[in-house]
């Protein structure tokens, strides 16, 4: 029975015809699935081994290659798939936890699909963002302030520290450690370039970094992995990470294998050795334990730096959050159930959580409902596709989105979702050397301020469609939204009409 | 301005491409014993092999003298310097004033003292095209040639003429073929593949005298020819600045300026010494690229630029029949040998230095091996293990790489 | 003037700049029919090294090149911007070029009869160098250094 073959999802398909044996495929595959056949000179692959990154197919110059879904299959059988059959024979033959990575791929439903968006016509015009103001900076923080004058009669600024944004648009946490040191370089320059943010994740920061800091947001997880003061000092906000989408309710684990020098010196955790993030803080088990890691943190800084609370999209979203934003926090995240990880447990990935768009929506309501909407910032992250998801969840309440996939994506990412193994043939989410200076942040950098750049002139556009000419004008105003082949329910949670109505 | 260069071949070239280079405006006057265009002069053997024809031989396109406002005197012999009137004075009493001279007058072919060679009619030299030409017209295929000198112009005469000739025989004093440049090894690899083709050999051994169409070799053996091509060295053309007053050595004496010792008198080429950064000693390095930046150098300076040349080293490459032999330097010190069926190197170090090699039928890359003499590169500086094995630039450190491939440099 | 510069930093041996270089000199439209089964010649050359260390070489246009000076037949040229070229015509394989290039870059072509080297695609229909326009990640760019 050991080990049990189970065929491979996705065969490697060569065309001999095409096929010029310059090896590029060879040499380009970390998992070994080329390699050359000296004596009958030509190349052979092992589909077993491929994990569809389509790095070989990208680089192949003569396009001689393409990675097929696999014909083989088991008995069709709509209940007990073949994903599922294949599961159990992979841990049947390890005893062990299935771990995957990137964001839920499973067929639930993507309400952003079944949102549109409007367009005026005739009685309120649009706007030509070519020719005229179209505002895309957004402000986040709190927004709470009242009116106080001093002594003299002037008014004092009360205002909480904000975070300026030329684009509503942030690079989601991603740690040093779960990506490599050019994902990371190209994230944190092409957020200097473009004015926005990057998030180091818990992974630290790297000194080499620190020279961003004006747009680096630094997170405070479970695991507190590289937190320090100089840490705090460096960044423009400080994040405190009490879930992640991809695997609510549990924690993070790192494997020894992906901690190098550099990035055990950043995390401050010995070298080699596993990184586990304790499922809770171990400090927290009250909204007032929360506020009192918030206050700690502004302390710390001299309260010059917003402190987000970042949270996992779960069933009590809203009240979470209701209390988050009385808790002191400036800003809260919200990662919706299909965000990426670069390692989660399958089962929690596949099957906790809630969709962001209905956790955004109810969030909203809920604050604005309270009356301290204005309290907080909401940034909404977990599968922000294209700038249309980006127009939707602004107007369903976000002042801002995270984006990590489509970033990753950018710097050429092929959603193989092998993260987990740390030989990403991108150059991403690996720590060998011989793969990470495959991203040569120079391009990296170019590509993600090209893409959100991109999204910026679409969000502008879309924007003018509706005749709004600020981010302020769209934030929170599903009049704009309509939905599609929904039930009553669910436009009543995202506060939309149907199409018609 | 007025420039005036005697000689019209490598180094004259050069050496107007350096005064035009500074100097737009003067006059240029070239004085050229030849009766063409400057061309390559190595080429003479590749005409005859059948590589190329004369009309390619060209060293510089068609337009090159009037682009660079050069007035050539074709056919004109210089036969004395008159540093005091600042004057050439031609074989038919011409009188050319210069400003500034270059004697770029190369070398001319000696010819040695052996008993009845004035019986042989049919005698060439092979340095010029005009030699080729003339040795070309007596070829025919019955002939039986003798070369005497087994050295780099007696070779790669034989291998032009070979395939139009029935019988060729190379006599040398020498034990071995190419003496100058190869070693024991390396020039039995060459000889058999040259006796492959059809190369006769008698080295080791000398004429002792010609008697019209035989030559009577100190061996013993009687070699009967039709056709006999005297390339057994070269002599420096020194005369007209020694006869001027300038100092002579084994060549004539410059400064890194390429500056005689007469005032305004310039030399280059292979008429004149330079350093030998291998040997540390100043004599005639007589091979191309030397004259290339002796012209260079000289012509620059003339026309008011500062150019110094600072020396160089011996240096070959040079091939039979398809294969491919480059050398240089001095072959002291330890050595690093690697043998194939045709194929062979040698390496010679010493004091921390590359300081010769030999390569044959392996000389990819090579260029490598010459950069690492030229500048005397410490070899502790460089993975010498992985360089002697190959050529590559990945055995120098990651910095100078990173010099060498990221930037512009000179050379 | 612009030449093409390395930096081995982001070169992953790949080697798929000699094979673009190979096909962009080959006169060839189609890859396949001018690279498969054939051994290629390119006139880029990349080294590879222990501890990952990889980088292609080819001309690096010296302002005062070597080869120029070396060639016997004249063959070796500068054009007006700077590039050293080589006239195939002229060129009668002594290879001087080859033992005196101090960067290997310059070699003998695929029959061995002439040298060759980069003239930066200009003596092709490409326009513009093949190895930087297909280096997967920017270690080989066209550039002004000056």
């Amino acid at each position: 029975m050991e080990p049990l073959f189970v065929y491979p999802e996705y065969e490697i398909v060569r065309d001999r015809e095409s096929c010029i044996t310059c090896r590029v495929c060879e040499r380009q595959c970390a998992n070994e699935a080329h390699r050359y056949d000296e004596f009958n000179r030509k190349m052979l692959s092992d589909s077993t081994k491929c994990v569809n990154c389509h790095r070989c197919v990208a680089l192949c110059p003569t396009h001689a290659l393409k990675i097929k879904k696999s014909e083989d299959t088991y008995k069709l059988n709509a209940n007990w798939t073949g994903d599922a059959l294949n599961e159990i024979y992979r841990q049947a033959g390890t005893g062990g936890v299935l771990l995957s990575s990137m964001g839920n791929p499973k067929p639930y439903p993507v309400y952003w699909d079944r949102l549109l968006v409007n367009a005026s016509q005739v009685t309120n015009p649009s706007i030509d963002p070519l020719r005229e103001p179209m505002e895309t900076t957004v402000y986040l923080g709190s927004k709470h302030a009242e009116i106080v004058r001093d002594e003299r009669g002037r008014i004092k600024d009360t205002l909480a520290p904000q975070l300026k944004l030329k684009t509503p648009i942030l690079f989601s946490a991603m740690s040093y450690g779960s990506i490599s040191y050019n994902a990371h370089a190209s994230l944190a320059r092409a957020a200097e370039q473009l004015g926005i943010y990057y998030n180091t994740g818990e992974g630290g920061l790297h000194r080499d970094f620190y020279k961003y800091g004006k747009n680096t947001i630094v997170q405070v997880a479970s695991g507190r992995f590289g937190v320090h003061p100089e840490y705090l000092e460096a960044a423009a906000a400080i994040e405190i990470k009490m879930g992640q989408g991809a695997k609510p309710g549990i924690g993070g684990h790192l494997p020894g294998a992906k901690i190098t020098d550099a990035v055990s010196t950043t995390r401050m955790i010995p070298k080699g050795v596993d990184a586990i993030s304790p499922a809770p803080h171990h400090d927290i088990y009250s909204i007032e334990d929360l506020r009192q890691l918030i206050f700690s943190l502004k302390e710390a800084t001299a309260y010059k730096k917003p402190v987000i609370v970042k949270i996992a999209a779960v069933h009590n979203v809203a009240a979470i959050a209701s209390g988050i934003a009385r808790s002191g926090a400036d800003i809260i995240a919200i990662d919706g159930f299909r965000g990426g990880t670069g390692a989660a447990p399958t089962r929690i990935r596949d099957n906790v959580g809630i969709p962001i768009e209905l956790a955004l929506a109810a969030v909203d309501t809920r604050l604005r409902e309270e009356g301290i909407r204005d309290n907080v910032s909401i940034l909404a992250a977990g599968s922000i596709r294209s700038s249309s998801d980006l127009v939707k969840a602004i107007a369903l309440g976000a002042d801002a989105c995270y984006i990590g996939t489509a970033a990753l994506v950018a710097l050429g990412c092929h959603l193989c979702r092998s993260c987990h193994t740390g030989k990403c043939n991108w150059g991403i989410a690996t720590q060998r050397p011989e793969l990470v200076k495959r991203l040569n942040p120079e391009m990296g950098v170019e590509r993600l301020v090209n893409l959100v750049t991109a999204w910026t002139h679409e969000l502008q556009e879309m924007m003018g469609g509706m005749g709004l000419n600020s981010i302020e004008a769209l934030r929170g105003n599903r009049l704009m939204l309509r939905g599609v082949g929904l039930t009553e329910k669910e436009l009543e949670i995202l506060g939309v009409k149907h199409a018609g109505e | 301005m007025r420039y005036v260069i005697i000689g019209n071949s490598t180094a004259a070239t050069f050496a107007i491409e350096g005064v035009r280079s500074v100097d737009g405006e003067g006059a240029i006057t070239v004085i050229s014993e030849e009766n063409r265009p400057a061309y390559g002069r190595p080429l003479i053997s590749y005409y005859l092999y059948g590589k190329i024809p004369a009309a390619r031989m060209n060293y510089r396109p068609a337009s090159f003298y009037e682009e660079n406002r050069v007035e050539v005197l074709l056919g004109a012999r210089a036969e004395r310097i008159d540093p005091a009137a600042k004057k050439v004075v031609l074989a038919d009493k011409r009188e050319i004033f210069y400003d500034k001279l270059l004697v770029a007058t190369g070398s001319r072919p000696f010819t040695p003292p052996v008993e009845g060679l004035e019986t042989v009619t049919e005698k060439f030299n092979f340095m010029t095209m005009d030699d080729a030409l003339a040795l070309e017209q007596a070829l025919a295929p019955q002939t039986r040639a003798l070369i005497l000198g087994a050295g780099l112009i007696g070779l790669k005469c034989a291998e032009g003429i070979l395939h139009r000739v029935k019988e060729l025989t190379v006599v040398d004093l020498a034990p071995r073929v190419l003496p100058s440049i190869l070693d024991e090894e390396g020039a039995s690899l060459v000889q058999r593949q040259l006796e492959n083709e059809g190369v006769k050999f008698a080295l080791n051994d000398s004429v002792l005298r010609f008697s019209q169409n035989v030559a009577h070799l100190k061996s013993g053996k009687k070699v009967a020819f039709d056709v006999l091509v005297v390339a057994v060295g070269v002599r420096p053309n020194v005369e007209l600045v020694r006869d001027a007053g300038g100092e002579v050595r084994r060549g004539i004496v410059v400064n890194e300026r390429q500056q005689t010792s007469i005032p305004d008198v310039y030399a280059a080429g292979d008429n004149c010494e330079s350093f030998d950064f291998s040997t540390k000693q100043n004599r005639v390095l007589a091979i191309l690229p030397n004259a290339a930046l002796q012209g260079e150098c000289a012509g620059k300076n003339m026309a008011g630029g500062k150019a110094a040349y600072l020396g160089g080293a011996m240096f070959n490459a040079i091939g039979f029949f398809g294969s491919h032999i480059a050398t240089a330097g001095v072959y002291e010190g330890e050595s690093y040998v690697e043998r194939g069926e045709n194929t062979y190197k040698k390496l010679f170090y010493k004091d921390n230095v590359l300081k010769g090699f030999i390569l044959i039928n392996n000389i990819e890359r090579a260029g490598i091996y010459t950069s690492l003499i030229r500048d005397m590169v410490p070899l502790d500086s460089v993975d010498f293990d992985v360089i002697k094995r190959a050529p590559g630039l990945m055995a120098f450190a990651s910095k100078v790489r990173g010099e060498k491939l990221g930037t512009r440099r000179e050379r | 003037m612009k030449v093409v510069y390395v930096n081995e930093e982001w070169c992953l041996g790949c080697h798929l700049c000699e094979y673009e270089c190979a096909f962009a000199n080959s006169g060839d439209t189609d890859m396949v029919r001018a690279l498969k089964d054939r051994e290629i010649f390119p006139r880029i050359r990349v080294e590879d090294g222990e501890n990952d260390v990889h980088f292609a070489v080819n001309c690096r246009h010296c302002r005062d090149a070597l080869c120029v000076k070396s060639c016997i037949a004249g063959a070796l040229s500068k054009t007006e911007e700077g590039a050293v070229v080589i006239d195939r015509e002229k060129c009668v394989g002594c290879f001087t070029c080859v033992a005196v290039c101090p960067y290997g870059a310059i070699m003998p072509d695929a029959e061995g009869k002439a040298a060759q080297k980069c003239a930066l695609c200009t003596d092709n229909l490409m326009g513009e160098p093949q190895c930087v326009k297909h280096c997967p990640n920017r270690a080989i760019v066209f550039e002004d250094r000056g």
